[in-house]
């Protein structure tokens, strides 16, 4: 049965008798009439209003998630680039340390410990050093001037290492130890595997502590959806009645929580950029200073690199993307709850 | 178009507000449901438009039956029922014009292709001045009017209304009454629920009457 209302309605508001228009068909010939087309364009406001979503809760919320996310990203980033650096520097060298003692030839020593660390198997290259070498790697600590002939200084030589071919540090240092009296293996190496180790742990709890507030991030959003579907309980009525369906009125609030998630998440985002920017500022302004070198030789520069920029837009779209997401399934599963 | 059997409906654990409804709403009809306040029209109504399962009984909607019905069904069967609201139910948020395309806009159509329709109805029912009014600024009758609006905009096969006339005068329940005397003449089934004997006076049509829980029919 099709519904044509054709005929006109007996009374219209004007009182006029005739010129009775008919009713707004579709379909109806000639029912464009001149009301209907000097209608103005009309932009259909929001049919979930904005005031009706505790937007700004939301927002503070999100944004101090993604501050905190973003942060974390740009920590564990850094420790991780300096935790790769040193497990290259580990990689690439080791060096033996000849202690001096009364009536100890030295020169021969460093030739003999050189021999054998060049006989060790992933060895690529062996470097002694000359005692006027070992003299100015002392320079900046003892000062120029100083005779070192009278000094008893302990002499190097760098092994560089293949990284491929396995070192046996251990099977060197006992060699070493047998055959050349006053020699040590610098055991940096072990103690550098920890470190890194460290790192990678460090770096591992970075994640969790990520995974656990996008938790949070999640469940905030799902208490918001709820708390504006219990707002706009009227209006989800009036959808349904009216024929909506239930991916249409998810639609709905999906779109005002996209927002809320876009904007917390670029409040946050910006933050911690300028963190990092200041942070990065920060530490530039000391180097040069022996406290900050010494820093930088331990940990890196504290600059944050492009790898945690990227990540903090990944965590900003990532919680826009979740916040949407997340406010989608809610009403689904509110709206399924409700019939 | 619509088929009760043996209906009956309580509300959680009170007693039976209606009993053994057996009837049919048929294609073009027009009838009153009629009955003192508490006999349940308003339930009846909500059991015809799908937002009430009965207790017992079967209900067949368009040839469905609404307790087997998959919710995802439910949304193309309201498509074609228009609901007036004793309480208008418009959303305060949007304007009248707003209120009044809502079902348009919701079956995804749009703006610009049911943009004419819209307004031509809201002069139909003599609103074309206040299109960009918020319904708190509507007097009652100005509400109910679009109210009707909104359920006649995607051209339902049925209209339900509940007490359409209950906040207005007079006159202006006339013309109401005139308007869905005009729809129901155009090909659309009319169910209106009033306790307002001096309007059913002034149309002779079927009437439904609730008493006591239970259905009379009045040809
Ligand atoms: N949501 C509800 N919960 C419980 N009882 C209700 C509900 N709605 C209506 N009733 C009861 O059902 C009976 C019929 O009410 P209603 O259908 O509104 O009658 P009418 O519209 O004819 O005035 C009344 O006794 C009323 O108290
Ligand atoms: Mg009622």
């Amino acid at each position: 049965m099709s519904a044509k209302h054709g005929a006109a309605p007996a009374e219209r508001r004007d009182g006029r008798e005739g010129a009775a228009r008919k009713p707004a068909i579709p379909k109806a010939a000639g029912s464009k009439s001149k009301a209907a087309a000097s209608g103005p364009t009309r932009r259909m406001g929001p049919i979930v209003p904005a005031s009706s979503v505790s937007g700004n809760t939301l927002i503070m919320v999100i944004a101090i998630m993604t501050y905190l996310a973003a942060l974390t990203v740009g920590a564990a980033d850094l420790v991780r680039r300096t935790a790769d650096d040193w497990a290259r520097d580990v990689v690439r060298e080791t060096t033996i340390q000849i202690r001096p003692a009364e009536g100890r030839d030295m020169d021969a020593s460093v030739a003999r410990a050189a021999e054998i660390g060049r006989s060790a198997a992933g060895v690529v290259d062996v470097r002694p050093y000359s005692k006027q070498e070992t003299a100015r790697l002392l320079e900046p600590w003892l000062g120029t001037g100083l005779s070192f002939d009278d000094l008893p200084i302990p002499r190097l030589v760098v092994l560089r290492l293949s990284g491929e071919t396995p070192f046996d540090a251990v099977a060197l240092k006992e060699k070493l130890e047998r055959e050349v009296p006053g020699a040590t293996l610098d055991d940096h190496r072990r103690f550098l595997d920890r470190l890194v180790a460290m790192a990678r742990t460090i770096v591992w709890l970075g994640v969790g502590v990520l995974a656990l507030m996008l938790t949070a991030t999640v469940l905030s959003v799902v208490f918001a959806t709820r708390g504006a579907m219990a707002g706009n309980r009227d209006i989800v009525q009036v959808l349904h009645f009216v024929g909506a369906r239930d991916g249409y009125i998810a639609g709905q609030f999906q779109r005002r929580f996209l927002r809320l998630g876009l904007k917390g998440g670029l409040a946050g985002g910006i933050a911690a950029f300028l963190t990092f920017m200041v942070a990065g500022f920060t530490a530039e302004q000391g180097v040069g200073s022996a406290a900050v070198d010494q820093m930088d030789a331990l940990f890196g520069r504290f600059q944050v690199g492009a790898s945690a920029y990227a990540g903090v837009v990944a965590i900003v779209l990532l919680i826009a993307a979740l916040t949407s997401i997340t406010s989608r399934v809610t009403v689904y599963r509110t709206l399924r709850a409700m019939n | 178009m619509l088929r009760f059997e043996n209906v009956g409906l309580r509300y959680g654990l009170g007693p039976e507000v209606l009993r053994d409804l057996t009837f049919a709403i048929e294609p073009n009809s027009f009838q009153f449901l009629t009955g003192p306040s508490g006999a349940g029209k308003t339930s009846l109504l909500r059991l015809m438009f799908l937002a009430l399962k009965p207790t017992r009984g079967l209900v067949r909607v368009f040839g469905r039956d609404i307790l087997t019905l998959p919710q995802r069904e439910l949304p193309g069967l309201r498509r074609r029922i228009g609901v007036v609201f004793q309480d208008f139910r418009l959303l305060d948020h949007m304007t009248t014009y707003e209120n009044v395309a809502l079902p348009l806009r919701v079956a995804g159509r749009d703006e610009s292709s049911y943009r004419a329709e819209v307004v031509e109805l809201l002069g139909w029912v003599g609103l074309g001045e206040r299109l960009d009014a918020l319904p708190l600024v509507l007097s009652g009758g100005e509400k109910q009017r679009a109210a009707i609006a909104r359920a006649l905009v995607a051209q339902p096969e049925m209209l339900l209304a509940d007490e359409p006339t209950g906040n207005v005068d007079p006159q202006l329940a006339r013309r109401i009454l005139r308007l869905f005397v005009e729809l129901h003449k155009s090909g659309t089934s009319v169910v209106i629920a009033t306790h307002d004997i001096a309007l059913m006076d002034l149309y002779d049509a079927k009437r439904l009457v609730l008493h006591e829980g239970r259905l009379h029919v009045y040809e």
